[in-house]
C-alpha cells in the first residue's frame, strides 16, 4: 500500500525525534510486575497532581498580585469576580494537601515493601530530594495568600535559621530580605514558587523515573522479576506498563478524583486543617494570632523542633528527622525486601514508627501543654529510634523463606465473594435463637416463636479471634 | 506500656478540661438557601454595621444576582442612599477617625464568618453586657475587652453578668435587665438573620459550589465504573 501524506509526514518526524522509542522504553514496552496492589497507585497519583498543581497554579498566577498590599485582596477576588476562580483555588489549596497524602502513603509502600533497597537506592534518593523540594514549594506557597497564619508561620519558620551559631541573624536576614516577613519576602517567595522550585520538582520526577525504569519496580513480593525470563527476554511476572497499568491507575485516578472532589465541593477548609481559619485575616506584623500552628503536613517535625528543649538542637533535630529518612538504604541490613518476609521485629518496630508519626502530627497542631510536651518527646524518641536502631534490630532478623517467583494473591472479587460465602456462619456465630412464650393477645399469634438474639459470647469469641489473627500477622 | 496508657488518659482528660474552660458557643441556624433572611440580614448588616465596618470584597450587584432580588430593590431597600449597584460594601468612616475614636480601625467583616465561624458571631453578638470600667460601658463574654461598643443594644435591651454556681464550677450568667425594643425571640431571629448574611459574604459561592458537587461526583462515580470494566476486560488474559 502506498504511505498516504500524513502517514509521509509522521515518519518524517519519527526519523528525526524517536517519539516511538521514548514511548516503548517507558510505558508500552517497559515491563512491571503482575502484582501491584493498593499501594502502587500513589506514584501515578502524584503525577497527576503535580500536573494539577501546575495548571490550577499557572491559572492562579494571572489574576494573582505577589504584592504585600495587595496579595490579600487578589485571592479573594480570584475567589470572587474571576469566572471559575474559586474552583481553581480550590483545586490547587486541595491539591496541596491531597499531594501530601499521597506521597506520605508513596513513602510508606517504600518502608513497606522495601522499595528503596539494592538495587533502588538512588530511586529512593531522588524521591526524598523530591519530598524536600516539595516541601520548600508548599512552604513558600503558603506564604502567598497572605494571611495572618501565612504571615506568622513562616516568621516562626525562618526564624529558626537565626538560631544557626554565629552566622544565624544574617542568614535569617538574608532569606526573608527584610527584618521580618515583608514584601521582599513575599516577592521572592512568589518567584521560587511559580519558577524556581517547579523547575527541580520537574526534573527530579524526570530523574526518579528514569531511575526507576533502569532498575525496574520492586512489587509486593519484594524479588527481582528480571532473574526469571522467558526465552523472549520479558521477565515471566511482568505485564507492559501500557495497556495494563494505565488502565489500572485510571480506575484508582477515578477513585482519587471522588474524594478530591467531595473535599473540593463540600468541605474545602477541610475543617479548618487544609485553609485554616485564621488565614481569613490579613496579615498584620502587629498582632501575633494566639495559637500559630503550620498546615497539618508540617506538624510531625514541628512537633519534634517542639519536643527538643534547646532551639538550636530543635533545629538540627527537625533536619535530622527528614535526613535520617536519606540513609534508610543503608540503616536496613535486612537482605529481605518485603514485610510479607520480614520478621516480627521490623513489622513491630514500623508499627510503632507509624503511631509515632500520626501522633506527632498531631501534637504539632495543638497548643503546648506540659503533658503534650512529655507526649511529644516520647514519640520523637520512639521516631528517631526506629531510624538509629535499626542496623541492630535488622540484622539478626528472623526472616521468613522468600519466593523465586511473585506469589498470586486473592483479588477484591475473590475475597469478596470468600466474604460473602462465610457471612451465613458469622452470623449463626453472633446471634442465638431465643425461644419467645407468648400467651395474651390474638389466637393466631400465641405459643412458641423464635427470636434472633445477638449473643454476647459468640461476638467476643469472633473479635477475640480476630485480634489473634491480627497479633499473629506482626509475627 | 502501662505509663503510655497513664499518659494519653492524662492526656484526654487535659484536653477535656481545657475544652471545659473555654466558652460554650450558642448554635447560629445557618440557612443560605433562605433568601428572605439573607435579605433581612443585608438590611441590618447596612443599618447597624456598615456604618463603621466595610464588606469590600461583596458587591450590590452580586447579593441582588445571588439572592434573586431586582437591582433596583437592592438600591432602594438595602443599599445605602447614592450607593451604585456596582459598588462594593464601603463604610462610610474612614481609617483616621476610626483609630481616633475607637484606637483600632473597625476590620472588614468580608470573610469574618470564615475566620470566627457561625456560632462565634452569633454567641459574640448576643454577649454583651454592662461593665462601667470600659470606655463604652460594655463588655463582651464571647470576645472579652472587645473594642467595639454594642450597636444592637437598643434592639436587645441591657444585659447583666451574674456569677453562678454549681456543682461542675463557676460560671458566669448573663441576665437580661431592660427589655429592648426586641423580645428575645425577636432579638435572636434578628442576629441569626445578620449572621446568616455574614456566612454567605463569607463565601457567595458557596450554595453554587454544593449545587455543582453533586454533578461532578455522579460523573465521577460512572467515570469509575466503566473504568473498573475496561480494566477487567484488559486483565481478562493476566492470571
Amino acid at each position: 500500500m502506498k504511505p498516504t501524506r500524513l502517514t509521509e509526514c509522521g515518519n518524517w518526524v519519527l526519523d528525526r525525534f524517536p517519539v516511538t522509542k521514548f514511548w516503548n522504553d517507558h510505558m508500552a514496552h517497559y515491563y512491571a510486575p503482575k502484582n501491584f496492589n493498593f499501594w502502587y497507585f500513589f506514584g501515578s497519583l502524584a503525577l497527576l497532581l503535580l500536573v494539577n498543581q501546575i495548571l490550577t497554579g499557572i491559572l492562579l498566577t494571572m489574576n494573582y498580585k505577589p504584592d504585600a498590599k495587595l496579595a490579600f485582596d487578589s485571592v479573594e477576588y480570584i475567589m470572587r469576580d474571576v469566572p471559575w476562580g474559586w474552583l481553581v483555588r480550590y483545586m490547587h489549596s486541595t491539591g496541596a494537601s491531597a499531594f501530601f497524602i499521597v506521597i506520605y502513603l508513596h513513602m510508606f509502600r517504600a518502608l513497606l515493601y522495601g522499595s528503596f533497597k539494592h538495587p533502588r537506592e538512588l530511586i529512593w534518593i531522588f524521591g526524598m530530594l523530591l519530598f524536600v523540594a516539595l516541601m520548600a514549594e508548599a512552604f513558600m506557597g503558603y506564604l502567598l495568600p497572605w494571611g495572618q497564619m501565612s504571615f506568622w508561620g513562616a516568621q516562626v519558620i525562618i526564624s529558626l535559621f537565626s538560631a544557626i551559631p554565629l552566622v544565624g541573624d544574617d542568614l535569617s536576614l538574608w532569606i526573608r530580605g527584610d527584618y521580618v516577613i515583608a514584601d521582599a519576602t513575599l516577592n521572592r517567595f512568589f518567584a521560587f514558587h511559580v519558577i524556581a522550585v517547579p523547575l527541580v520538582l520537574v526534573m527530579l520526577v524526570f530523574m526518579h523515573l528514569v531511575a526507576l525504569h533502569e532498575v525496574g519496580s520492586n512489587n509486593p513480593d519484594g524479588i527481582e522479576i528480571k532473574e526469571s525470563k522467558d526465552p523472549w527476554g520479558h521477565p515471566v511476572d511482568g505485564i507492559p506498563f501500557h495497556p495494563y497499568y494505565t488502565v489500572k491507575d485510571l480506575v484508582g485516578v477515578g477513585v482519587f478524583l471522588l474524594f478530591f472532589a467531595t473535599v473540593i465541593f463540600y468541605m474545602p477548609e477541610m475543617g479548618g486543617y487544609f485553609l485554616e481559619h485564621a488565614n481569613f485575616i490579613p496579615a498584620d506584623p502587629m498582632k501575633t494570632p494566639e495559637h500559630i500552628a503550620p498546615v497539618w503536613y508540617f506538624t510531625p517535625f514541628y512537633s519534634i523542633l517542639r519536643a527538643i528543649p534547646d532551639k538550636f538542637a530543635g533545629v538540627i533535630g527537625m533536619g535530622g528527622s527528614i535526613f535520617v529518612l536519606f540513609l534508610m538504604p543503608w540503616l536496613d541490613r535486612c537482605k529481605v525486601k518485603s514485610i510479607r518476609y520480614r520478621g516480627g521485629i521490623f513489622k513491630k518496630a514500623l508499627f510503632l514508627f507509624v503511631i509515632s508519626f500520626i501522633a506527632l502530627g498531631y501534637l504539632g497542631t495543638q497548643p503546648v501543654t506540659p503533658v503534650a510536651t512529655t507526649l511529644a518527646r516520647l514519640f520523637t524518641t520512639i521516631y528517631f529510634g526506629f531510624f538509629l536502631l535499626m542496623p541492630i534490630y535488622t540484622r539478626w532478623e528472623k526472616t521468613k523463606p522468600v519466593p523465586k517467583r511473585l506469589t498470586r494473591l486473592h483479588s477484591l472479587e475473590e475475597q469478596l465473594h470468600t466474604l460473602e460465602e462465610q457471612l451465613p456462619a458469622l452470623i449463626e456465630e453472633i446471634t442465638e435463637l431465643k425461644s419467645v412464650v407468648t400467651e395474651i393477645g390474638h389466637p393466631a399469634f400465641k405459643g412458641t416463636f423464635f427470636n434472633r438474639r445477638p449473643s454476647p459470647q459468640g461476638m467476643a469469641h469472633v473479635i477475640s479471634r480476630l485480634a489473634k489473627k491480627l497479633k499473629g500477622s506482626l509475627d | 506500656m502501662k505509663n503510655l496508657i497513664t499518659l494519653l488518659l492524662l492526656l484526654m482528660l487535659s484536653f477535656g478540661v481545657a475544652a471545659s474552660e473555654a466558652i460554650e458557643l450558642q448554635e447560629a441556624d445557618v440557612d443560605l438557601s433562605d433568601n428572605e433572611s439573607l435579605q433581612r440580614g443585608a438590611q441590618h448588616f447596612v443599618t447597624y454595621c456598615l456604618g463603621c465596618h466595610s464588606a469590600k470584597h461583596m458587591r450590590y450587584l452580586r447579593f441582588a444576582l445571588d439572592v434573586g432580588v431586582d437591582q433596583k430593590k437592592v438600591l432602594k431597600d438595602i443599599a445605602p442612599e447614592g450607593a451604585s449597584i456596582y459598588d462594593q460594601l464601603h463604610s462610610a468612616m474612614n481609617k483616621h477617625d476610626a483609630e481616633k475614636w475607637f484606637g483600632v480601625q473597625p476590620p472588614d467583616l468580608s470573610l469574618i464568618a470564615r475566620s470566627r465561624g457561625a456560632d462565634w458571631l452569633y454567641s459574640y453578638l448576643k454577649s454583651y453586657y454592662s461593665d462601667t470600667s470600659r470606655p463604652f460601658g460594655v463588655n463582651n463574654l464571647v470576645y472579652p475587652d472587645t473594642a467595639m461598643p454594642n450597636p444592637l443594644w437598643q434592639l436587645q435591651g441591657e444585659q447583666h453578668a451574674e456569677p453562678r454556681k454549681t456543682i461542675y464550677g463557676e460560671y458566669i450568667k448573663l441576665v437580661l435587665e431592660d427589655q429592648g425594643t426586641l423580645s428575645e425571640r425577636e432579638f435572636d431571629l434578628f442576629v441569626n438573620d445578620l449572621v446568616n448574611f455574614l456566612v454567605y459574604v463569607g463565601e457567595p459561592v458557596q450554595l453554587e459550589r454544593e449545587r455543582l458537587g453533586k454533578y461532578v461526583i455522579l460523573f465521577l462515580l460512572m467515570f469509575v465504573v466503566i473504568a473498573y470494566l475496561l480494566k477487567k476486560e484488559y486483565w481478562k488474559d493476566v492470571d
